[in-house]
């Protein structure tokens, strides 16, 4: 158990020695600012999202601060408005989703066997535009500047009439840039687990996690241009005169809305869905069996990312819709409960029939049922027209998502933490704190979040940024308070749980938990090139599979090692049948550049510099161009007659 | 297992044609189409959405009902465009590097024409709506312009393909994935024209 080095890698240590040198690199600021390493861009995703989330996390704490009391002044409304839109967003789009495309980064290639994405280059160009795209809209509110409309960003309220300043424009802008990023990403997963995937691993084959990262890309692939349309038109309207929101010009305030939920209703499965498939990937190794019913989990993940585009209405039940209209989408969002309840049935008969080993990942998945199942009960009330009319913009909304966002997405991320957490780094955490942190980060979700059920129903509605006396508000408010603090503690436990492991942390085994998935088949943390030898897969479980492991072993042959360059193999989409080697990038300055000439190019719009925005796009394309320009080859080899 | 059968079943060995199968290039070339074909569809979508909330005249009073001569030649010039690159992608398969150049050219100058088209036909409507003028206006402009853009973008893969092409060195019958990938990407552009000649010209006349 206690020892750090793979099994015996079925390549010979000169061949080792010339993977090492196609694949690795030195260290340095260079290497450190053109690596394409997915496991590199990995853990970036996953810092930076966490440091957004932290940002995020402490504008909620000043909200819940203020809301102690009533009749406090100790944020202004216009601050109170930026921090809960900045809250928001920044939850939504710069820490949950890019968060989970974080493991997906450093964990699908690991999970398929292969050695990087398919797209090694655009991935780091993903990570780059993230990281500037988030910079550039926290760096708004310093200034004052920053959005303050609530994270869906209603027109007329965000007109230019109603909302002047560059607020909204922020958002839009910041939105459309970061959403090259998200596209950029799901496009990367999608041909990565088509093509990328060891020789054996059939579709039948294809770890959960895989299968729901995939559907959550199609879901990005199909929600996300309505988004972009939105944002684009609402910054068009405010900067260049149109109409489209303007009904006294033919425009119409409720295009906003249809388009924005037809993105944010299948957006809320987009950040669930890869977290179900994190408590898919977890639960076989502290059960020590594999999930139930494989094939009804993935065609309820595929049900879901479709079935999901068809309720976005339900967030529009207030707005005086044809009545059939509501009695059809209440019925869609009621069936959407079939698939989920397949998952969450399929994971309960996998803990009742396996032998539970309980440590901290499997408390969070624990933890993420409870909860998740709770925020599940009130979606099905919201589901009820006449019910969804009473309570809509109270705080039984906010119970109700932060129940469905926490425990749908944060209790399982906290899980892939810690169960990651000896693969990424290397070394193990201390099971002790992070009891700690679990117990209270899941008291104090509850505490902070169950009463906001109660002032909700009593009448509260939400984002006000104070409130006057009334009976049952003023007293539940404070223990929301007080809840959100003890979250907060646990939370912190976490960062000082993982940074503990990486100080202090004994060494990790390459497989500390007898998991199921390839990737603890191979070193922890993985070397530059991922698996000495790429495994040919027998089985849905290849690491407890010994035909699968003994693939890796000895008399591998050449073409799973590949040796001779930075390479890697291309099978076929639903057999995983082997087609053929292709050569993968290296290093490059070019993502970053890259990135660097959309920022300015986003900078320039947002200031209204059209001119250097004329420039930037023009840098854009000719980067592009030189990025992509085909390397000259003999013409022998091309295959060129005349 | 002999070195011999080893050899014989080798991923290189059993490797029929090249490329074989469907590149990562290919796989991706097609999402971004697919991605990109739904935010056309939302942004016709909301054409639709807003003239069936508006009131009965449609497009609104003081502005005439497209005329189509234009647009059906527009249509001729563009749509056709597609054919020289089919031709050029199937030369280049069998290595004849002068069908792509000669394709490529062809279709280079008929996306030219769409493009000069386009700028006359704006020229016109410049003087009887503009995009401020209402949100019939800002539809008309938004989606044609948006579409314009596409055909430049294409037209920018195409001129780069050409000039790769005419570098030597860069295609042959084994190595043509870029072309491919491009001719996708501008068949998409040209598929997308009927849908907004449809859409911005004839579906106000029905």
């Amino acid at each position: 158990m206690s020892t750090t080095a793979a099994p015996v890698p079925g390549a010979s240590r000169e061949q080792l020695g010339r993977l090492e040198e196609h694949w690795g690199e030195r260290p340095s600021l260079r290497a450190w600012l053109t690596t394409v390493d997915h496991k590199k861009i990995g853990r970036r995703y996953l810092v930076t999202a966490g440091l957004f989330f932290a940002l995020a996390g402490l504008s909620a704490l000043a909200m819940r601060t203020q809301l102690a009391r009533p009749e406090s002044r100790l944020l202004s409304p216009q601050e109170y408005n930026q921090l809960f839109t900045m809250h928001g967003t920044a939850m939504i789009f710069l820490f949950a989703t890019p968060m989970l495309f974080g493991f997906g980064n450093f964990l699908v290639p690991l999970l398929i066997g292969a050695r990087d994405m398919a797209f090694p280059k655009l991935n780091a160009l993903g990570y780059w535009i993230f990281l500037f795209a988030g910079l550039f809209m926290w760096a708004s509110l310093p200034f004052g500047a920053a959005p303050n409309a609530g994270w869906f960003a209603y027109v007329p309220l965000t007109g230019q009439q109603h909302t002047p300043g560059l607020h909204m424009d922020v958002y839009s802008l910041g939105l459309l840039f970061l959403g090259i990023a998200t596209t950029a990403g799901s496009i990367n997963f999608i041909v990565t687990a088509l093509k990328l995937r060891a020789p054996g691993m059939s579709l039948n084959r294809v770890p959960l996690f895989v299968w729901a990262i995939v559907a959550t890309a199609f879901m990005v692939i199909f929600a996300l241009p309505a988004l972009n349309l939105d944002n684009a038109m609402l910054f068009l309207d405010r900067r260049f005169g149109t109409h489209f929101f303007d009904p006294a010009a033919g425009g119409n305030v409720l295009l906003w809305q249809h388009l924005f939920w037809i993105f944010g209703h299948p957006d809320v499965y987009i950040i669930v869905m890869p977290a179900l498939g994190i408590v898919s990937a977890v639960l076989p190794a502290f059960t020590r069996r594999g999930v139930v019913g494989y094939v009804l989990v993935v065609f309820a993940i595929v049900a879901i990312s479709i079935i999901s585009f068809g309720v976005w209405v339900h967030h529009m039940f207030a707005t005086g819709l044809p009545r059939l209209s509501y009695s059809f989408f209440s019925a869609a969002s009621t069936i959407i409960t079939i698939p989920s309840g397949i998952q969450i049935f399929a994971w309960l008969a996998t803990m009742l029939l396996g032998r539970l080993v309980v440590r901290v990942p499997l408390l969070f998945v624990i933890g993420f049922i409870v909860t998740f199942v709770l925020g599940g009960f009130t979606g099905t009330m919201f589901a009820l027209t006449a019910f969804d009319q009473q309570v809509t913009d109270s705080y039984f909304v906010v119970a109700h998502f932060h129940y469905v966002l926490i425990g749908g997405a944060v209790f399982p991320i906290l899980a892939a933490i810690y169960y990651w957490l000896p693969k990424i780094t290397g070394r193990m955490y201390h099971e002790g704190l992070g009891r700690w942190a679990f117990w209270l980060v899941f008291a104090g979700m509850h505490v902070t979040f169950f009463p906001m059920h109660l002032y909700g129903l009593f009448g509260m509605p939400r984002r006000v940024y104070t409130y006057p006396s009334e009976p049952g508000w003023d007293g539940w408010n404070l223990v929301s308070t007080i809840g959100s603090y003890l979250l907060a503690v646990g939370l912190l436990l976490v960062v000082v749980g993982v940074v503990h492991a990486i100080r202090r942390g004994r060494p990790a085994p390459p497989d500390p938990w007898g998991g199921d998935t390839l990737e603890w088949s191979t070193d922890s943390p993985p070397k530059s090139y991922n698996f000495p030898v790429l495994p040919q897969v027998h089985s849905l479980h290849p690491n407890w599979d010994e035909s699968s492991r003994e693939s890796m072993g000895a008399g591998a042959e050449a073409d799973r090692i590949l040796a001779d360059g930075r390479t890697t193999l291309l099978t076929s989409e639903l057999d995983g049948r082997r087609e053929r080697e292709v050569e993968m990038p290296g290093s490059s300055w070019q993502p970053l550049l890259l990135a660097l000439v959309m920022l300015l190019f986003f900078t320039a719009m947002l200031f209204a510099w059209y001119p250097v925005a004329a420039v930037a796009a023009v840098a854009v394309a000719g980067t592009v161009a030189t990025w992509l320009w085909p390397p000259r080859r003999p013409d022998r080899e091309l295959g060129v007659s005349a | 297992m002999s070195g011999g059968v080893r050899a014989a079943t080798g991923t290189a060995a059993l490797t029929t044609e090249l490329p074989v199968g469907r590149s990562t290039g290919w796989w991706g070339m097609v999402m971004f189409v697919v991605t990109e074909a739904t935010l056309f569809a939302c942004l016709l979508g909301s054409y639709f959405y807003l003239r069936f909330q508006s009131g009965d005249q449609w497009p609104p009073p003081g502005i005439a009902p497209p005329t189509l001569l234009k647009p059906l030649v527009m249509t001729a010039v563009l749509l056709p465009s597609s054919l020289p690159v089919i031709w050029a992608e199937h030369g280049i398969r069998k290595g004849q590097r002068w069908r792509l150049r000669a394709g490529l050219t062809a279709t280079l100058l008929l996306g030219l024409t769409f493009l000069a088209l386009q700028a006359s036909e704006y020229a016109e409507k410049l003087h009887e709506f503009t995009l401020t003028t209402n949100a019939y206006g800002s539809l008309f402009y938004v989606i044609t312009g948006f579409h314009g853009l596409h055909v430049l973008v294409g037209l920018t893969m195409i001129g780069w393909l050409l000039a790769a092409s005419l570098r030597g060195g860069s295609f042959g019958a084994h190595r043509h994935d870029r072309v491919r990938n491009a001719a996708i990407y501008w068949h998409f552009v040209d598929l997308v024209w009927a849908a907004i000649l449809f859409t911005i010209y004839l579906s106000p006349r029905l």
